[in-house]
């Protein structure tokens, strides 16, 4: 089986309690970058950040320009700009157009994500109200990537993992529980 | 290598050999987004056929130059800045007979209306000089124009009171159908021109030189460039205020400035550090 080197994760309504559900079930000993994408609406992300830190088994930061996605570390995407990973696993910030209505949008996570980590990337779509995401998981999947889609039953609101099943299908569809097991099986040798 | 990525090298190849644009230095990830996106907005198919347009087509260049800027601005964006600009940079700033501000990357202008409405505010604009720059003549075209769409407008208010506006914001513009323009006598003291951060040169002595959003774009090197510049064009003592996010910390160029509010990255070039020669 391939190595995977690193996570990417997107979410919208509903992603609080997902992503509240999945990060605690996440190994202390997953040493690859986590990097979060979640519409929250609000104009400062260190709420989220600081909720997640509570739970969370890895830590958990602001995702800051220019600096590198560490591994072991959950890094989130500021709001206000879109989160990039340039082809040296390093952040970038744009506040280039909105995407899909979003702004950080899960597209331009995975896109460029799936560039830098290409096959190492396994990324995971969840609850939401849009369709953002979808195309970034399709390009995911093209790059050889893994991707996972919450299984929409179990989503809070299921437009999003729809969506992306329809656009991109998924190596997995899975329940949140799942999720974070088979994160943990991929990613620790 | 990615078929792709090749053709995006000889497009800045193209950029820089036919036109003198140099955009070597951009973060790849977003500019390879925006060429992407220049794909679609010229029906192009290929990277490569835009790379032909470019080196045969005459007057393309700019609107390839305009698909890359993308000026994506608004007023009193991050309302914290320009209400610590208001109290802690101005009333410095007001001891100075005449006083420079450069607004580099100033998009559609939306930020140079914000920047005159504080000066105005503060009894300050007659003394003052607003260089506005930016390497995307259609943008200085939409900014010096300073028309905007009127749904925009709601928002600009509450920044305009967040960042602790004496009046109201619809006092500095009026409405027609689905747009405003901002009061047109905001523009006086306003100087709007190009001028390219990687290539050209300091061009004024500024108290205060404004720089939101455009370094994030620039990769390190260009990034240690563009401060270096902003060093230089800076009086001793005068202010640097970045975008919230950006970081000046590992630069070589942070060793001559000391915080003024390092949340909001607001700089103040030392006087120490300006005796030292100005490497270039
Ligand atoms: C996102 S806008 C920022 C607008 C405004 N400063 C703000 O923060 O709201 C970035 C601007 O930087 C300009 N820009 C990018 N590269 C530049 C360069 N090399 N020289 C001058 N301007 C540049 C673009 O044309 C664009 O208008």
């Amino acid at each position: 089986m391939t190595a995977r080197t690193a996570i990417a994760m997107g979410c919208s309504a509903g992603g609080l309690a997902a992503l509240q559900r999945v990060l605690p079930a996440l190994d202390r000993r997953l040493a690859v970058p986590v990097v979060i994408c979640c519409h929250t609406g609000s104009a400062d992300v260190s709420l989220l950040v600081e909720i997640l830190a509570r739970v969370s088994a890895l830590p958990v930061v602001e995702a800051a320009e220019r600096a590198p996605a560490d591994p072991g570390v959950v890094h989130v995407a500021p709001s206000g700009y879109h989160l990039l990973v340039e082809p040296n696993a390093h952040f970038s910030l744009s506040v280039d157009a909105r995407v899909t209505y979003a702004r950080p949008s899960i597209d331009v996570l995975f896109e460029t994500a799936a560039d830098a980590w290409q096959g190492g990337l396994v990324a995971v779509l969840m609850t939401g109200a849009n369709s953002d995401g979808a195309t970034g998981l399709k390009a995911v999947r093209h790059a050889g990537g893994y991707a996972i889609v919450q299984d929409p039953a179990s989503a809070e609101s299921d437009v999003m993992p729809r969506a992306g099943l329809d656009i991109a299908g998924a190596d997995a569809c899975l329940s949140l529980d799942h999720i974070a097991q088979r994160l943990n099986e991929l990613c620790i040798p | 290598m990615d078929v792709e990525d090749i053709e995006i090298e000889l497009f800045v190849r193209a950029m820089q050999r036919r036109h003198g644009y140099d955009f070597s230095n951009y973060a790849p990830a977003s500019l390879k987004r925006r060429v992407q996106q220049l794909v679609r907005t010229h029906d192009a198919g290929t990277i490569s056929e835009l790379n032909r347009r470019l080196l045969h087509e005459e007057g393309f260049v700019t609107r390839i130059i305009e698909g890359l800027s993308v000026p994506v601005s608004e007023m009193f964006r991050d309302p914290p800045v320009f209400r610590a600009l208001r109290d802690k940079v101005l009333p410095i700033l007001a001891s100075y007979p005449e006083i420079n501000i450069w607004q580099a990357g100033c998009a559609h202008g939306q930020e140079v209306y914000s920047l005159a409405i504080l000066l105005e505010e503060a009894g300050l604009y007659d003394r003052a000089r607003i260089y506005a720059t930016d390497f995307n003549d259609a943008a200085l075209h939409v900014a010096a124009e300073g028309i905007y769409a009127t749904r925009d407008a709601r928002d600009w208010s509450r920044n305009y009171i967040e960042a602790g506006g004496l009046k109201s914001f619809s006092d500095y513009y009026s409405a027609r159908y689905d747009f405003i323009k901002l009061d047109q006598r905001l523009r006086r003291n306003v100087t709007f021109f190009n001028h390219n951060l990687v290539t050209d040169e300091v061009f004024c002595e500024a108290h205060l030189i404004l720089c939101r959003n455009v370094l994030i774009y620039f990769n390190n090197s260009l990034q240690d460039h563009t401060l270096a510049l902003f060093r230089d064009s800076l009086v001793r003592g005068g202010f640097l205020c970045l975008g919230t996010r950006e970081n000046i910390d590992f630069s070589p160029a942070a060793a001559c400035f000391s915080d003024v509010d390092a949340p909001l990255r607001i700089y103040q070039a030392s006087s120490a550090s300006m005796a030292r020669p100005l490497a270039r």
